[in-house]
């Protein structure tokens, strides 16, 4: 089709793929090692949500290609998203799961 | 012609966006909502069960790290079947279909194992509110991932027949956010139920 759409991005090249592949890989190594290693043990719950957080992002940006395709695709992802955190993070509240042991 | 053409099947929103394209990513923001609650119902019951199995007592970390690395590549298989179909290499297309299928049929073994081993040590549905919520947020992705190596193994069929071409690229797309996104889900569920399991 010859037609071209505003919202049509190339995609990235295979080499790109795969260095993101290398990095996902590097990252998950990363977050297992930080499970055994007990020095991390203290800070093992935001380490691991951050690197987590970093796989996703990388993942919905560069396989999904939310980065070069439409803002509104992003918009359509992100909002049921952010909505799906928030209800999370709203029960996690209210079922006290935040809450300080005694 | 044998296909049928992209014009005949492709509509374009007044934004100029795919709509097939569009309806998939509300329907996968609709997932998003899914695994949400399953995910926020296994943590807020999370330490309450009152009987064992435990997670730390049960949970294999080594293996489920095998099979999450393998979904991870699966990811990237998925991502060079797409590139392949673009440039019109079919050869290399039904090559990585095929891994991607494999590679979820492998990651559903790992889970089949998982499981199979987790009920022989006493952790069942009915065995704990652990059990319960584990077995319901894993298991609901686990047939998501069946869904897709079903998905998949159509494709490369397609692919075969020789009726899957560079002009059904959005096609193989759509197909390839669905196996990325239960890739994501994947990636939060391996962070939350299995590394910072209490």
């Amino acid at each position: 089709m010859q037609e071209t759409h505003a919202a049509e991005h190339p995609h990235p090249t295979a080499a790109t793929y795969i260095r993101v592949a290398v990095i996902l890989t590097i990252l998950t190594v990363i977050e297992v090692g930080v499970f055994y290693v007990p020095v991390f043990h203290p800070v093992l719950a935001p380490v691991l949500l951050s690197l987590s957080a970093v796989k996703f992002a990388i993942v919905v940006m560069f396989y999904m290609h939310l980065k070069m395709d439409s803002r509104f695709f992003t918009l359509l992802f992100g909002g049921p998203l952010l909505l799906a955190a928030v209800v999370m993070l709203g029960l996690l509240f209210l079922f006290g799961v935040f809450a300080f042991e005694h | 012609m044998s296909h049928a053409a992209p014009a005949a099947t492709a509509h374009y929103t007044s934004m100029g966006l795919d709509s097939r394209k569009m309806g998939f990513w509300a329907f996968i923001g609709s997932e998003c909502l899914l695994f949400g609650s399953l995910i926020s119902t296994y943590l807020v019951y999370q330490g309450r069960s009152v009987s064992g199995p435990t997670p730390s007592e049960i949970l294999n970390i080594p293996v489920t790290s095998i099979s999450t690395f393998d979904l991870l590549m699966s990811s990237l298989w998925m991502v060079l079947a797409l590139a392949a179909v673009q440039r019109g290499d079919m050869k290399w297309a039904k090559v990585w279909l095929l891994g991607v299928a494999i590679g979820g049929a492998i990651f559903i073994g790992f889970q089949i194992y998982e499981f199979s081993s987790f009920v022989r040590e006493g952790l069942t549905l009915q065995a704990n509110l652990f059990g319960c919520t584990f077995f319901i947020l894993t298991g609901t992705h686990g047939a998501h991932v069946t869904v897709g190596v079903l998905w998949m193994l159509t494709l490369w069929y397609r692919a075969m027949r020789g009726k899957l071409g560079p002009e059904h690229a959005m096609t193989v797309e759509i197909a390839g956010l669905y196996w990325h996104f239960v890739d994501v889900v994947w990636i939060v569920i391996f962070t939350l139920v299995y590394l910072l399991h209490k």
